[in-house]
């Protein structure tokens, strides 16, 4: 298999604004320790792809701190690796681009330039493991022109989504954009799997013909000439697209099961901060939690997901939270549905809770 | 230019370290985890880089195989350069003479063209067994001011111990006048630390005339040292002040270890200012149950933890399932604690397994000693390790050891 990974980094950023004003959706914090592009990093390098484009757009100075030269997720090479695409990097580049296509256009010299096969398209919305060298078997099996990744997450709001339905051969169909439905259904889950030089042609087509939307202009105005196939994936998916889903996502982790399925094998990678293991004190009472490494835990801690470097003082209860990294609260403090971004402070005896539903958000740097 | 470096530090790691028995069986001294994630050597090599020195070379010898691969390129340290870094210096064939390193002078010596690849004016010795955060470069200032031709860092330990050290008798203004090794009734209570700052070119010339003498043990401490002061060099003490910790007994591990806990540690390894770097676990936050009670500990990520852990430090990726207890424990990575098993007053190596209801050591204020278990092994159930036994072998179910 020789395949280029593409990941856009950007291009969810609208749909959680409280914790994408400041960074992308890649450079999102997520699971204790990782940001959401370690997901579809990590799954990239374990399929054997050595060469990832990422596609920058705006706000991406948090996923250059993160992503730093790759190493990392092993993708600091001298051949390929680990290749930042932000607006205006050539001059083939139109500038910020407003759309997938136009996001694509943009990096044709990129793609024209690589010797790969395949091209895998990844967003940075989604949280699996998946072997994208057996999508990509699936792919040359079917002799598939475009090959949709699909998972059939349960989700309450489908209007998000792109819904595909395909033949029992797997041969898509039909494709429907911001379809309410009801129950588990086939969705696509914007991972798409793509021969190189037919991707380019595909754009230079959409170019000159004026096209405008990749999921309108090439996938659903080709479903007939096209062979497009949807590969069924059947393991763990989580869409991270609004601030309860984040949360609700983010607690499915301390399930021993969906745990042992991402973080199993020990293969998800991030960044290395060279924190000191956690600490817990004397009088701390931890249930049913995550805890990253840096933390300093005196506290109650209960059915929550405690970032790196999070400080909880004495006397504090945090339940159904998630604290992320170097938030420190102080002593008897208490804290229901609650999710800090980076940095927050909490003063001692502070008492804040939010639902499920709608958790209570303290943005970047906030001191209470 | 010939681009040259002003100080390169020469880590000897090769030693056995005979005295923390089982742990070492298969892996040299400095590679020995402690603290939750680190590995001793990290010490060493973070304080070298925090120090400013981008130059060390880790002379191996002993059981190197978890050591090589351990440091690889030097990158968690900082120390992947183009020109310097960390190297792995190995005993090696030579057309005439080949031999192990003999002695601390002699392993440095067999590598002086390693040295002299960097034209250093100075030389740092360190050694691979302490537990220490040292700024080397206020050691060389110092050394630089003196005019000294050999440094040596020492530090005040107690009256009743000074036995064990290399013991420095020196005047007012810091020089040395009498270096005695381990003293039976020691003059002062200034101990070296087996870190020293050599002139290059001395430290080139001393280590020659060690070799050509046929009756030295060729040791820094037993020899060099003791040549240098008696042809008159201009030799001094360099004393450091906070926490060191020889951890070369299963004792002082172990103690070590505990230093780390409590709200005001006495060592603490979370500070910022002085950062230890590591080779990091690749492994998801830790878990803690709904029925899990951790107390005053230190745990590592992708452990999980449903019994009970207190006053212990787990490294990466230990289980400690329901109804197990661990009390004044270090357990290294990988090492699974199963159901009502009880671990107290205990060192467990790496990927070790306690079947269920088996019991290791007793209640630290009961123990007669430190229980240790060596790497790999399997505790069958039910089985019992008594206090202060160390085992390298499998226990079958049932067995008294």
């Amino acid at each position: 298999m020789s395949a280029v990974g593409v990941i856009f980094s950007n291009i969810h950023d609208e749909n959680i604004p409280e914790l994408s004003r400041q960074r992308t959706m890649g450079s999102l914090p997520y699971g204790g320790r990782y940001r959401l592009i370690d997901f579809a990093l990590s799954n990239l390098v374990n399929s054997g792809v050595t060469t990832v484009g990422i596609i920058t757009k705006n706000n991406y100075q948090s996923l250059m701190d993160h992503l730093g030269s790759g190493k990392d997720w092993d993708l600091a090479r001298k051949t390929g690796g680990l290749i930042l695409l932000p607006p205006y990097g050539a001059i083939d580049n139109g500038g910020l681009y407003r759309n997938r296509l136009e996001a694509l256009r943009e990096i044709t010299g990129f793609l024209t330039h690589r010797n790969e096969d395949y091209v895998i398209l990844c967003d940075c919305d989604g949280v699996y493991r998946m072997d994208f060298s057996e999508i990509i078997s699936y792919h040359e099996e079917k002799q598939a022109d475009i090959t949709l990744v699909c998972h059939n997450e349960k989700i309450s709001n489908s209007t998000r989504y792109t819904v595909v339905k395909a033949d029992d051969n797997g041969r898509i169909t039909d494709i429907k954009v911001n379809e309410k439905v009801k129950g588990a259904d086939r969705f696509f889950s914007n991972i798409t799997i793509i021969n190189r030089s037919f991707l380019i042609s595909l754009i230079n087509d959409a170019v000159v013909h004026g096209y405008k939307s990749f999921s309108e202009d090439i996938l659903r105005r080709n479903i007939k000439s096209l062979k497009l196939f949807a590969y069924d994936f059947c393991g763990y998916h989580a869409t991270i697209d609004s601030l309860s889903s984040y949360f609700q996502h983010n607690m499915e982790l301390l399930d021993k099961s969906i745990r042992d399925e991402l973080f199993g094998n020990r293969d998800i990678y991030t960044k290395v901060r060279d924190s000191a293991p956690s600490k817990y004190g004397e009088m701390s009472s931890i249930q049913n939690s995550l805890i990253s490494d840096g933390c300093i835990v005196e506290g109650e801690v209960e059915n929550s997901i405690l970032f790196r470097g999070v400080k909880v003082g004495k006397g504090t209860v945090v339940k159904n939270s998630i604290i992320m990294q170097d938030t420190v609260i102080g002593e008897n403090v208490n804290l229901n549905c609650v999710i800090t971004d980076k940095n927050v402070v909490i003063r001692d005896r502070r008492v804040l809770s939010g639902c499920e539903e709608q958790p209570y958000f303290l943005a970047k740097g906030t001191m209470i | 230019m010939q681009r040259k470096k002003e100080c390169v530090a020469m880590l000897l790691a090769g030693g056995q370290g005979s005295r923390l028995y089982a742990l070492t069986n298969n892996i040299a001294k400095p590679a020995v985890p402690f603290g939750a994630k680190y590995r001793i050597i990290d010490f060493p090599l973070s304080n070298c880089i925090n120090s400013g020195i981008d130059t060390v070379g880790v002379l191996t010898q002993y059981q190197p195989l978890v050591l090589n691969e351990y440091i690889g390129n030097g990158q968690p340290w900082d120390l992947d350069r183009n020109f310097g870094g960390v190297h792995v210096l190995s005993p090696y064939q030579k057309k005439a003479k080949s031999a192990w390193y003999e002695g601390t002078a002699n392993a440095i010596f067999q590598n002086l063209n390693f040295i002299k690849m960097y034209n250093p004016d100075y030389v740092l010795i360190l050694s691979g067994d302490h537990i220490y955060k040292m700024d080397y470069s206020k050691m060389l200032r110092a050394h630089i001011e003196n005019n000294a031709d050999c440094t040596i860092a020492a530090i005040e330990v107690p009256l009743k111990e000074a036995s064990r050290f290399g013991i420095l008798n020196t005047n007012a203004d810091g020089s040395i006048y009498e270096f005695e090794e381990k003293p039976k009734q020691p003059k002062s209570t200034l101990a070296s630390m087996g870190v020293y700052i050599f002139s290059a070119e001395k430290m080139y010339k001393y280590l020659e005339e060690d070799d050509n003498d046929p009756n030295s043990s060729k040791d820094f401490g037993k020899n060099v040292l003791p040549a240098m002061l008696n042809a008159g060099e201009r030799m001094f003490a360099y004393r450091f002040e906070g926490y060191w910790k020889d951890v070369g007994t299963i004792s002082s591990l172990w103690e070590a270890n505990m230093d780390l806990l409590g709200e005001e540690p006495a060592f603490d390894v979370a500070d910022t200012t002085w950062k230890i770097h590591s080779r990091n676990p690749l492994a998801p936050p830790e878990y803690l149950g709904e029925n899990a009670v951790v107390k005053n500990s230190m745990i590592a990520l992708g452990c999980e933890v449903y019994g009970t852990v207190e006053n212990s430090i787990l490294s990466s990726n230990v289980i400690v399932e329901e109804g197990a207890e661990v009390r004044d424990s270090v357990i290294m990575s990988n090492t699974i604690i199963k159901k009502g098993a009880s671990v107290q007053y205990t060192i467990i190596d790496e990927s070790v397994i306690v079947e269920e209801a088996a019991t290791i050591g007793e209640a630290k204020d009961a123990a007669k000693g430190i229980a240790v278990l060596g790497r790999n092994i399997i505790v069958g159930k039910n089985a019992k390790v008594a206090a202060g036994n160390i085992i390298d072998k499998n226990i079958q179910d049932g067995e008294e050891a």
